[in-house]
């Protein structure tokens, strides 16, 4: 009996019944019949597993050697023999690679053209390398201009290109089909795998939730995911560790798809430490570079810290509810937990706690911006669209218990603001096109958790959905530029940086496709109507306004004192500045890309091009959705009718079954709420800041982008302010200072103690070792002295018998 | 006739079942040490038979008992005796401490 619905029927609350009725009278109370559930799961997990076995067989077969990409000693080595041992190394490297360890192979494709440990070639492709960025392009040579192109392709780095995106699709699919099975639906029940594990009164199974939230977000995870994985064939299909790179990519969404439709806190972690295990993979997918491989690292340890206060939430659910189930939390925790009382308070801090690690929210959104080591699609999907959307996820699952933390709740607004804010200074001054956008992402996570936090789940779901649209769309169309860049770069041997958007501009010429989509997410994400990102981030900002005038229950608690009125008017404050923020940096980086004239040579212009159909086909589905999605939360718009939710036509409607728990709590904690008054005027300034932020961006950089010069000669600041915010305020530096160097000074310090400890352990051992080697010698091995000892012992016996 | 006071036949066979283990504690000559054993085994036998008037006639079944086993094991020690020495040329079992430690 795990009834969303029934949890909140139980309150049997006239209001809500009434609501109900008037939603979906043709439909009330009807079951929820899901459609091979299991498939949308197992189907990236079959993906993982065919390219997995085709990336192992990859690494152990003696791939043919290819010629390093943009190597010019290999270019040259047919009429300069005097390079002719290099190739012996290379042989000679790429065979020693596949002799051991079949478990591992991502140690052994000693090919990656990027990372050949060859100076020349690693000069060629890094000799302006700063910080940790990916480079991303350079594990693939689309536009190999110099005829060396190495005959046909093994079948290992083809299947991949059919299997991941197919997986991914017939997922999509399936999911498809279970979201027309749910409309009028209203009773959701956990569908049931098998007992996982059951110790004392802890049950947990293996059960998937198939709920309406959930049900966003699957179709998100495998729809956005189908057409990242469909932009990834075309973006790494020359790398070496090509079917690595899909294997993981599957893995990652069948991980994903676990975090969100797990029926339980458990099942929910699981997937949230696999999704972290594929970040981390596939941030240091070019591990052979130290960079790539310590962003991983930094992402993978970060996360530690949140998955700490997921793990204390857990036991601290358990111990005072003793269920761990998402329904049976939701159900118990109104009636066993007191309202704002300090348990719910800390179990909500703790969860939030999590979600900051995962979500990339103050203090832990550090690894975001590095995680940009990855490759681009790897970006667009773990780390802007899907992945990092999880703690809002979380919150937003677990709304009972925060809707009862009103402290906590506020909290998470704030923090969410301050975020919002804080990622949006630093955007604005970063050149490098990914660091732009993961700032960006950092900053419109925030958006979604100062929703969350004020109560506003709905709209935290909203932005969440219509990010992963726009966003998603803007990295892919970075990747289709750093994948022009990089081919134009190679075509003349500019070691320069294809990612810094001092050396691109002008590109909308040569990319009419990206700088279309890309300007239509662009307008999204800065809140011009009526692209998608104007409704999401408006429903938020007004969220904020109408708390501060004390319209919401949750603006009736209060954070350190400050009444929670305040809070929210900081909170509309900060994220309206933020999105100012936003609009400009967005617009700055539009600007340096496409607009002006192309900063490199001649030749290079030549060679800049559009990808093939992988790469603009995602790219043309995203701006489209990135221009209708925001109609998904208006009532009645005809073409979303079409649809026919069911429960109604908006988004908001569709999810309330989900939300409904939260609203019961505040409705007996505060009795009925009335509907609030909508005022025109927020919806009138969040235009006002779009355009304006836009139009500030044309203003302010449009000069300046005809005179800016390419990366190895224009400073990447003048002055203190802009050095502060290009440097990222020095937050990693502080981080340095604070956490990892005491740490580690403390770790030193402890190692001699912890060999103090060790030496009193050992010494147990090497006691008992000396002993028993001493006392091994009695062990003659010759006959005589055991018929001695054998004798001795008769005697001492039969000696001791007389003696009685 | 008279007859042999139990006391001797006893003391007989406590002496040379002594001189049995003795030959099997000192001597190093595998062969030597088995025939120690046989020794030892005919010393007891020697016991049985003496006490069996007194103590019935279960003595002497038993005896037949030891005989058939000390036989079994004579084929058996011999068999690996020769082994041993085909390996290594030598009865002296100083030389056959593998099974140590």
């Amino acid at each position: 009996m795990l009834l969303l619905q029934h949890a909140a029927e139980a309150a049997h609350d006239a209001g809500a019944a009434v609501q109900h009725a008037a939603a979906g009278a043709d439909a009330h109370g009807a079951a929820f019949h899901p459609v091979l559930p299991w498939l949308i799961l197992g189907l990236p997990l079959l993906g993982f597993v065919i390219n997995g076995l085709a990336a192992i067989i990859a690494a152990r077969r003696a791939l043919p050697v290819v010629p390093p990409v943009g190597d010019p000693h290999w270019d040259h080595h047919h009429d300069d023999h005097a390079h002719a041992p290099q190739q012996v190394t290379y042989a000679a490297f790429a065979g020693a690679g596949h002799g051991h360890d079949a478990a591992e192979p991502s140690e052994q494709e000693g090919m990656d053209p990027g990372t050949r440990p060859n100076p020349a070639d690693h000069a060629h492709d890094h000799a302006h390398a700063h910080d940790a960025h990916g480079h991303d392009a350079h594990g693939h040579d689309a536009h190999d201009d110099h005829g060396h192109a190495g005959g046909p392709k093994p079948w290992t780095h083809v299947l991949p290109s059919f299997v991941a995106p197919g997986v991914m699709i017939g997922a999509f699919v399936v999911a498809v089909l279970n979201f027309l099975a749910m409309r009028g639906a209203h009773e959701f029940e956990a569908i049931h795998g098998w007992e996982w594990f059951n110790v004392d009164n802890l049950r947990v199974g293996f059960d998937l939730l198939l709920d309406p939230l959930s049900m966003v977000m699957t179709l998100i995870i495998t729809g956005v995911g189908s057409l990242i994985h469909i932009f990834s064939i075309g973006y790494m299909k020359e790398d070496p560790g090509y079917p690595r790179y899909m294997a993981y990519l599957n893995l990652f969404v069948f991980f994903m798809l676990i975090l969100v439709l797990g029926a339980s806190y458990p099942l929910m972690f699981v997937g949230w430490e696999g999704v972290g295990l594929c970040s981390y993979l596939l941030i240091g997918f070019w591990f052979r570079e130290k960079a790539n491989a310590d962003a991983g690292k930094k992402a993978f340890i970060v996360n530690r810290v949140g998955d700490f206060g997921f793990l204390i939430a857990m036991f601290l659910l358990f111990a005072n509810l003793g269920t761990l189930t998402f329904t049976e939390v939701m159900a118990a925790a109104p009636t066993q937990l007191a309202y704002g009382g300090a348990v719910v308070t800390a179990i909500a801090l703790f969860f939030f706690l999590g979600a900051t690690g995962k979500s990339a929210q103050i203090p832990l959104y550090i690894w975001l911006p590095d995680a940009m080591a990855g490759p681009t699609p790897v970006s667009a999907l773990i780390h802007a669209a899907t992945m990092v959307t999880a703690g809002v996820y979380l919150v937003v699952r677990s709304s009972v218990i925060f809707t009862m933390a009103p402290t906590a709740s506020l909290l998470v607004a704030l923090v969410g603001a301050l975020t919002a804010f804080f990622a949006a200074t630093i955007g604005l001054k970063q050149w490098d096109i990914k660091k732009v956008l993961a700032y960006s992402t950092v900053s419109q996570l925030g958006f979604m958790f100062a929703a969350v936090g004020m109560g506003a789940y709905v709209a935290g779901v909203f932005h969440l959905m219509t990010h992963a649209f726009f966003k998603a769309c803007l990295f892919l169309g970075s990747g289709a530029v750093i994948h022009a860049m990089h081919g134009a770069f190679h075509a003349t041997h500019n070691p320069a940086d294809a990612q810094d958007m001092r050396n691109m501009g002008g590109l909308n010429k040569h990319l009419p496709v990206t700088f279309a989509t890309m300007g239509i997410a662009t307008l999204a994400i800065a809140g011009v109507p009526p692209f998608a990102g104007f409704f999401s981030k408006d429903e938020i900002i007004g969220a904020a306004w109408l708390g501060a005038e004390g319209h919401s229950a949750f603006s009736r608690g209060s954070l350190f004192g400050i009444p929670g009125t305040a809070v929210m008017g900081f909170v509309g404050g900060a994220l309206s500045l933020a999105a100012l923020m936003t609009a400009f940096y967005m617009g700055r980086m539009m600007i340096y890309t496409f607009f002006g004239r192309f900063r490199g040579t001649d030749v290079e212009r030549d060679h800049l091009h559009e990808g093939d159909w992988t790469l603009t086909l995602p790219l043309i589905v995203l701006a489209l959705l990135s221009t209708f999605g925001g109609f998904l939360n208006v009532e009645d718009v005809p073409i979303v009718n079409l649809f026919n939710f069911g429960q109604g036509t908006a988004l908001h409607e569709w999810l309330h079954p989900v939300i409904a728990g939260s609203e019961d709590v505040i409705r007996n904690q505060f009795g009925e709420q009335g509907e609030a008054a909508h005022h025109a005027w927020p919806i009138i300034l969040a235009v006002v800041i779009g355009l304006g932020g836009l139009a500030l961006a044309w203003v302010l950089t449009s000069k300046r982008n005809d005179r800016v010069r390419t990366a190895d000669v224009e400073p990447a600041y003048n002055g203190g302010m802009e050095r502060t915010l290009y440097n990222k305020w020095y937050i990693d530096e502080f981080y340095d200072r604070v956490v990892v160097r005491p740490v580690g000074w403390l770790s030193r310090r402890e190692w001699g103690f912890d060999r103090l400890l060790d030496g009193t352990v050992d010494m147990f051992g090497r006691t008992a070792q000396a002993l028993g080697l001493w006392m091994g010698r009695v062990q003659t091995g010759h006959v005589n002295t055991y018929a001695f000892v054998l004798i001795l012992g008769v005697l001492v016996l039969l000696g001791s018998f007389m003696a009685l | 006739m008279e007859h042999i006071p139990l006391s001797y036949t006893l003391g007989l066979s406590a002496l040379l079942f002594s001189i049995g283990a003795a030959g099997v504690i000192i001597r190093r000559n595998a062969i030597v040490m088995f025939m120690c054993v046989e020794l030892m085994l005919n010393a007891v036998n020697l016991a049985f038979v003496a006490l069996s008037p007194t103590a019935g006639v279960q003595g002497q079944v038993f005896v037949f008992f030891v005989i058939a086993v000390a036989a079994a094991e004579a084929a058996v020690g011999l068999a690996i005796i020769i082994s041993v020495f085909r390996h290594s040329e030598s009865v002296d079992i100083k030389n056959f401490s593998l099974l140590r430690w």
